[in-house]
């Protein structure tokens, strides 16, 4: 391609495939707990 | 189909936000890209021709195209049609307590209004937090692990029911199978060896407020008489973090405003002071707050 360089392909598609168990940590997301759960969470099933 | 599109470091990003691919693109396409979906070839070419000629415009329409073909461009929701047909049970998985109406510090940028959220200086009593215990075990559902944050106002101005809370629901777990988690998020004022110990022991996870630089802390976390917090609080927020042993969580968590748009000076001294999970995040207010 001469205009366009793609840096990272996308794959968030393929999480379709295996879902999530939503047993991961959570937190309301107002103010001081943004880190708690958007930073750094471990996956429950690993 | 969404597309975020930026200018930065002289580079033309652009980011597929569905499957998550970035390209950097030259101008020509990220004008195009601008007409791609509303207009056809021939009228982006009238559209742009001022600037470009017709031959790059159809070079620049055709890469945008194959990269469409190939999923990395306007791509649509996978998830849309599973989370739209979901009709099933919802399961609460998460609940936030405010144990203390109320707080020691006056920080200028409070969005409780100082703590009490504009409301009566009130703390949570024992009976109203098991209530609270009680109400995410039942309604968690299938969920076997569920979180409580413990936050305020300063919650540690209502140790007693903290306690209690967390007593209650290690009995509840027993009972009934489920993994709760607690958090806690305080200002460390009122941190000692009793309350730091019951802390690294039961909470999943510890926010410890500070916003970095003495100057830039004092200026914004301070007292009723007007006082900084600083020099009380870093040394209790590094006695809290020394006992987070064997890979227990925390955050020493700050908030930068306008008054600090430097504010990676403020992570690189709490870094300096040894701490590793630090978490610097901007002042949300109002319009015309001063501290925006």
């Amino acid at each position: 391609m001469k205009h366009i360089k793609t840096i990272n392909m996308g794959a968030l598609k393929n999480s379709i495939a295996k879902p999530g168990c939503k047993e991961c940590a959570n937190s309301c997301q107002s103010a001081c707990k943004t880190s708690c759960t958007v930073a750094n969470l471990e996956c429950e099933n690993r | 189909m969404k597309l975020h599109k930026f200018r930065q470091m002289g580079m033309n990003i652009v980011i597929d936000v569905n499957s998550g691919a970035i390209h950097v693109v030259d101008d020509i396409v990220y004008d195009v890209l601008d007409h791609y979906k509303s207009n056809t070839l021939d009228e982006i070419i009238i559209n742009l021709q001022n600037k470009y000629s017709k031959e790059q415009i159809k070079e620049a329409y055709d890469e945008i195209m194959q990269l469409e073909e190939e999923g990395l461009l306007y791509t649509e929701d996978p998830y849309k049609n599973i989370i739209l047909n979901d009709n099933g049970p919802s399961y609460i998985k998460a609940m936030c307590l405010n144990i203390a109406h109320d707080c020691n510090l006056k920080c200028k940028y409070c969005f409780a209004s100082e703590g009490d959220y504009k409301g009566e200086r009130k703390l949570m009593s024992p009976e109203v937090g098991k209530r609270a215990v009680d109400f995410v075990i039942e309604n968690a559902g299938p969920r076997k692990n569920v979180e409580i944050d413990l936050f305020g106002g300063e919650p540690l101005m209502n140790f007693k029911t903290v306690k209690e809370i967390v007593e209650y629901a290690r009995k509840r777990e027993k009972e009934t199978g489920k993994n709760i988690r607690f958090t806690i998020t305080t200002n460390a004022t009122l941190l000692n060896d009793e309350i730091m110990d019951f802390i690294d022991e039961n909470m999943g996870n510890v926010v410890l407020s500070i916003d970095g630089r003495k100057e830039v802390n004092d200026n914004i976390r301070i007292r009723y008489d007007g006082t900084g917090t600083f020099d009380d609080i870093l040394p209790k927020i590094k006695a809290m973090v020394e006992k987070r042993k064997d890979g227990k969580q925390y955050y020493v968590r700050g908030t930068f405003t306008r008054e600090n748009l430097d504010f990676y000076n403020d992570v690189m001294m709490l870094a300096d002071e040894g701490f590793k999970e630090i978490s610097i995040e901007p002042v949300v207010l109002e319009d015309k707050h001063p501290f925006l």
